[in-house]
């Protein structure tokens, strides 16, 4: 079911004129604080009523200022995660997950949510007594048993710290992969976007600067949504084989990547984040180099900064990848596009 | 009760304990209603309204009792048309006392519900409506339960300020026995007459009594609503 978003709001100076189709799957919009993204979902959650537009969820039409039609929040069918979670305070973890559930057609059944999310022993306690990752977990199935069409989530990991983060985000992995309600996700973390997004929105002063799947989308030099430092691909991969010494091999086509062993079982398919800083490139295999992974590539573009700096970006076992060098080796190595080379990669990380 | 008190004393201790529980019951509705828009909605004449609301605590009561026998008396305009649509007098009856007292009473209970109110998060009351509860809904599911503790503070001191209501209640509807003599009045009146202390007295105890017995009840009150609203 496809989430089609066409909207224009005028916020004193600001102005957000979007127009994009989320498809199944999670669609991160992604850009820096107050280029507009929470505004967007707000819209299409009808907490914030656009001066006009479009929003339909499959056939289901939310808002037409063509025929004036504009339903309130509570006639929407859709589930909100917040970034501060807005569990109610005087409900058990069991009536803030049930409380969506009175007003939904399907019922539901609480069950196979609670066990999803691992609330099982958390179901008698007051919010206050939760830690910000469990009333996270219990945020998102609240919004899930209210029997949503679609689902918003606002940031959902900003206020909690790294080791919370890691908690979460295999939940969500999870309503992407099992659950078959689209999602909408608004984030301005590159590595967020690059473990979650199957479709990526990119926004930018309440515009719409690129759209497309997310390993496209990330992998091209032009849209460096929240500064060069975070530039990167995201590549998916295979887990090959686990050695003795700790690193685990990763097959991306036929190559091979070496990381630290990530955990996973053979033969699952993980997704890679490469940071643009983290690869540097030779025209020639380097020798007697520590760096375990070198990989044959293929320029396929180069693209000048405004300063020292530019964005090379190359096809790697039919992956792309970007590095982030300086104008001067791009010169000094006479780099063009088409042009053989390796790619030495300083690290790789499972996307998280 | 009724051995320690003089029936003329338990007649005014009883005639204002009905009248303050009347008082506090009928203004309720209203008071959370009036609270609710001054701490939530923008409106034109909204400053109005709260100068409206707050006007009877800043008035020398028997003002506040004089506009009312001028509105509601036999020949006030709205006196005589509850007289003449409805049959009902409120001047000089008991339910002229409810009335005043009432309106003495209206500043401290929407004070005290519009700040339990304005303590609720409206993100919450949005994070219902996504759930897909309507304006309705949110209001009995998420705001009532969140400003009950404010809504019985409220209440409270304002049952406290009906049973003491003094001057606007006998410019109004006068010091009857049995009709309108409250439990201040009864004091005023007893304090004239010679040999009339002890009676006083004794109702002088009462009035402390449940008066400071209501003030400790809504600081109990009052204290759990910053534990229970913030979470």
């Amino acid at each position: 079911m496809t989430v089609s978003v066409q909207i224009t709001h005028k916020q004193g100076d600001f102005i957000l004129d979007v127009d994009f189709d989320a498809p199944d799957g999670l669609t991160v919009l992604f850009g820096r604080s107050g280029s507009g993204k929470t505004s967007v979902i707000n819209a299409i959650a009808g907490l914030l009523r656009p001066d006009a537009g479009r929003i339909a969820i499959g056939g289901h039409v939310l808002q037409d200022s063509a025929t004036g039609l504009w339903l309130p929040p509570h006639k929407r069918r859709i589930g909100y995660v917040f970034q501060d979670a807005r569990l109610f305070p005087h409900l058990s973890v069991r009536q803030n997950l049930t409380y969506g559930q009175r007003f939904s057609a399907t019922k539901a059944p609480i069950d196979p949510v609670v066990e999803m999310l691992g609330l099982g022993d958390l179901l008698n306690r007051r919010p206050a007594a939760l830690s910000g990752g469990e009333k996270q977990r219990v945020a998102i199935g609240r919004a899930l048993l209210s029997g949503p069409e679609l689902i918003l989530a606002d940031e959902p990991l900003a206020a909690l710290d790294e080791a919370r983060k890691d908690d979460i985000l295999p939940y969500f992995e999870r309503l992407r992969d099992e659950v078959g309600i689209p999602i909408v996700y608004v984030s301005h973390a590159a590595g967020e976007v690059a473990r979650l997004a199957t479709t990526v929105v990119v926004m930018d002063q309440g515009r719409v600067k690129q759209m497309g799947p997310a390993g496209e989308v990330l992998s091209d030099p032009s849209v460096i949504p929240v500064g060069v430092r975070e530039a990167g691909a995201m590549i998916e991969a295979r887990v090959g084989a686990h050695s003795d010494d700790g690193l685990s091999d990763l097959l991306i086509g036929d190559l091979v990547v070496t990381i630290p062993n990530c955990g996973r079982q053979i033969g699952d398919l993980v997704r890679l984040r490469i940071a643009a800083q983290d690869v540097m490139i030779a025209t020639q295999a380097p020798q007697g180099i520590s760096a375990l992974n070198v990989l044959p590539a293929t320029i396929k573009s180069i693209r000048m900064g405004d300063g020292p700096g530019a964005m090379v970006q190359m096809e790697v076992g039919g992956a792309t990848l970007l590095s982030r060098i300086t104008r001067r080796s791009v010169q000094t190595l006479g780099l063009t596009a088409g042009q053989k080379v390796f790619a030495v990669l300083k690290a790789v990380s499972v996307a998280r | 009760m009724t051995d320690w008190l003089s029936p003329a004393e338990w007649q005014a201790v009883s005639l204002s304990l009905r009248v303050a529980f009347w008082a506090t019951v009928l203004s309720l509705p209203v008071g959370i209603f009036t609270a609710y828009a001054l701490a939530r909605w923008s409106f034109v004449g909204k400053q109005v309204l709260n100068g409206i609301v707050h006007l009877p605590l800043v008035l020398p009561p028997v003002v506040t009792g004089y506009l009312l026998l001028l509105t509601f008396g036999r020949r006030g305009p709205v006196g005589e048309f509850l007289e003449q649509t409805f049959g009902i007098i409120v001047a000089f009856r008991w339910t002229g006392a409810v009335l005043a007292a009432a309106i003495m009473a209206f500043p401290l209970m929407v004070r005290a519900i519009r700040l339990s109110i304005e303590a609720v998060d409206p993100k919450l009351e949005e994070a219902a409506s996504t759930l897909g509860a309507s304006r309705a809904w949110v209001f009995m599911t998420v705001t009532l339960p969140l400003i009950l503790p404010g809504i019985l503070a409220g209440s409270i001191l304002a049952f406290a300020k009906a049973m003491g209501e003094f001057g606007a209640t006998i410019t109004f509807v006068s010091n009857i026995p049995g009709q309108t003599q409250t439990l201040p009045s009864a004091i005023y009146v007893f304090l004239q007459v010679p040999g009339g202390e002890a009676s006083a007295l004794r109702l002088v105890i009462i009035a402390v009594v449940i008066a400071m017995g209501a003030l400790l009840l809504s600081e109990v009150v009052s204290k759990r609503i910053a534990a229970r609203v913030s979470a």
